[in-house]
């Protein structure tokens, strides 16, 4: 039997190929010239791995490095719990103000990441004023970058644990309830195990978004405080160097690494190898 | 005498509605007790306010004597098979087993002997590693059980857990329920819409409708003597024909027909004469009626093959009867448009009010 090729059927054939050469030439170009041994961008004078060495050398983008690491860190750990918390407390509670805050919780994700920064920087300063009023002196930092990234990663962790708690049989927690376990032993032995691949596939993706930001944290950086999405930032205004692109394809590869094992983590892997780790943390 | 359950004026809101109404309800320790009703009509959440799961609007719940109704469900000395069987699916089966043991600080090597005990009970010593996904859904339901009766509570509560199974599998459930029942003999509470597992299991059933309980009592006075229009209506088919007492022992259909009333009657307020359809003889219009019996005639108007029987929808001045005439070799069978007599003995028949 044979299919007709219809000439619709090859343009769309050929539509679909020219969308992902669009979206992955690019990103193969910076690759391969990331290896390429010459100054000159966009000249290829043979492979060579010595702008990687160039740039793990350069104590700016192993600073700016640290930077990322440390807010990354930090804000995914708290994100994580307080999105869980509240993904819990908004499917499990009938409190006044629910709905409302139900609505607005999401809020981060959908709105432009110029409001989130300029608001950001906007209550800083004001925060900041008062405080100083008081004694102390505060100024824009590490901290108030990692701040900045709680804020809006608590809404994707509390997205996608919503999502699995969703999926959860209510009556799961009454039999646990009902065979003699405590509210903590129930969350414990039986919530926390079912919903343990939405809270770590919640904190891989708000790890991701926090060592990828850059409009959020330029805005609420301060001298000295840069991470490395805003270094790189920073360096292409000064001109297109195979540095940057080593260090994206860096990222790059670490990006896809966490989208891919946070997707892993989601899919749920076997539920009795989610207990044993919680075993093993406790 | 302390009752295994207590519920004395127990009423259940949620915001405007009305889940259960000053419901009072004694059930004896070792009993197999159903409650039974339609959908909605209050049973599921008097068996969680049982469990604990929800916190009576007013009224006392005692269990064995002890006031319950605001404990949390882990300070009850009772057990839940869910309708879902809720096996945690994180768990294997020895674990969700001994669950309960585990939480009430049982030593490790006691958990083990009672947990290998209760899955022979339930005949699934050999998947005691398997996980729930794993098993058949009556082997999940036969888990559940054994979950429950590891804990050897005062009270079992059942939700419907038969519900999910097929037909054949369900009715041999039944038997193993009840034997089960009554080999470890703890009280069990079991809430169901199924009137024919109620009626075969139980030792005594309640009938809920709209948060009330309408009667208690067991399978035969239920099923042979409903109290009320719902009850006769809801367990079995039947037909209920609009009646007054109109003198000692007579009872008047539709206002026109006089009958024998059923010799059980107590007083004289009743609105409804009930009859099974199996209790009607049906015979050709030029047959003799039995002496002592009461008799309608009528025209067939329809003959409905099921089987072990068939059913017949009879026209007649009362208004219309089903009748159910057993297969068997021998039987007559009359075909639509024919004119007949329906006759019943004046026993079979119960009295009932709205």
């Amino acid at each position: 039997m044979t299919t007709r090729t219809t000439s619709l059927d090859r343009a769309l054939a050929a539509n679909t190929w020219f969308v992902y050469a669009f979206f992955y030439l690019p990103i193969l170009v910076l690759v391969v010239f990331s290896f390429n041994a010459s100054t000159r961008v966009g000249i290829w004078r043979g492979f060579s791995t010595r702008w990687y060495g160039e740039v793990l050398r350069n104590p700016e983008v192993l600073d700016a490095l640290k930077n990322s690491l440390i807010v990354a860190a930090l804000s995914t750990v708290a994100a994580t719990v307080i999105g869980t918390a509240a993904a819990l407390a908004i499917d499990r509670y009938r409190f006044r103000g629910r709905r409302g805050l139900d609505g607005i919780l999401y809020l981060p994700i959908i709105i432009p990441d110029v409001t989130m920064a300029v608001m950001m920087l906007l209550f800083f300063a004001r925060a900041f004023a008062l405080i100083d009023a008081a004694g102390p002196r505060f100024q824009l930092g590490i901290g108030s970058i990692t701040l900045s990234h709680i804020a809006f990663n608590i809404s994707f962790v509390a997205v996608v644990v919503r999502a699995r708690l969703g999926q959860l049989d209510g009556s799961l927690e009454e039999a646990a309830r009902d065979l003699y376990a405590n509210s903590w032993q129930t969350f414990r032995r039986v919530t926390l195990p079912l919903i343990l691949p939405g809270v770590l596939g919640g904190a891989l993706l708000a790890l991701t978004l926090s060592l990828d930001d850059v409009v959020v944290t330029a805005f609420v950086s301060g001298p000295g405080s840069t991470t490395l999405p805003v270094y790189v930032f920073g360096l292409v205004r000064r001109g297109v160097s195979p540095a940057i692109n080593a260090i994206s394809t860096i990222m790059l590869v670490a990006s896809i690494g966490l989208v891919a094992l946070s997707l892993v983590f989601q899919r749920g892997p076997k539920a009795s190898r989610n207990t044993e780790m919680i075993k093993e943390t406790t | 005498m302390t009752y295994a359950v207590e519920l004395r004026g127990v009423s259940k809101r949620f915001g405007e509605v009305v889940a259960v109404e000053s419901l009072d309800l004694a059930i004896d320790d070792g009993e197999f007790f159903s409650l039974l009703g339609p959908s909605g009509c209050g049973k599921t959440t008097t068996l969680r306010m049982i469990a604990g799961f929800e916190y009576p609007t007013e009224g006392s719940l005692a269990i064995h004597g002890t006031e319950m109704a605001l404990q949390p469900p882990n300070q009850r000395p009772v057990n839940t098979v869910f309708q879902s069987y809720a096996l945690f699916p994180h768990m294997t089966i020895a674990e969700n087993v001994g669950f309960g043991l585990l939480m009430q600080k049982v030593a490790k090597s006691e958990i083990s002997t009672r947990v290998d005990r209760a899955l022979d009970m339930v005949q699934l010593s050999q998947r005691k590693g398997a996980t729930p996904d794993k098993l058949s859904g009556g082997q999940q339901q036969r888990v559940a059980l054994a979950r429950a009766l590891v804990n050897e509570p005062e009270v079992l509560l059942l939700d419907e857990p038969l519900g999910a199974l097929d037909l054949k599998l369900r009715q041999q459930m039944q038997i193993e329920l009840k034997e089960l029942q009554e080999r470890v003999g703890i009280t069990f509470v079991y809430v169901t819409h199924d009137q024919e597992e109620a009626l075969t299991m139980s030792d005594r059933i309640g009938v809920m409708s709209d948060g009330r309980l309408l009667q208690v009592g067991d399978a035969t006075e239920i099923y042979e003597r409903p109290t009320s229009r719902f009850v006769a209506d809801f367990i079995g088919d039947i037909n209920l024909l609009p009646a007054a007492i109109t003198g000692p022992g007579v009872v008047t259909l539709a206002g026109t027909t006089p009958v024998s009333a059923p010799s059980a009657v107590a007083g004289n307020a009743a609105n409804w004469l009930a009859l099974r359809p199996e209790q009607l003889h049906l015979i050709r219009h030029d047959e003799i009626v039995p002496d002592d019996r009461n008799s309608i005639s009528g025209t067939v108007n329809n003959r409905v093959y099921f089987g072990d029987s068939y059913y017949y929808v009879v026209a007649t001045p009362v208004g219309a009867l089903d009748v159910r005439q057993e297969n068997r070799p021998g039987l007559a069978l009359h075909d639509p448009g024919t004119s007949v007599h329906v006759w019943w003995h004046p026993d079979a028949a119960a009295m009932v009010l709205e």
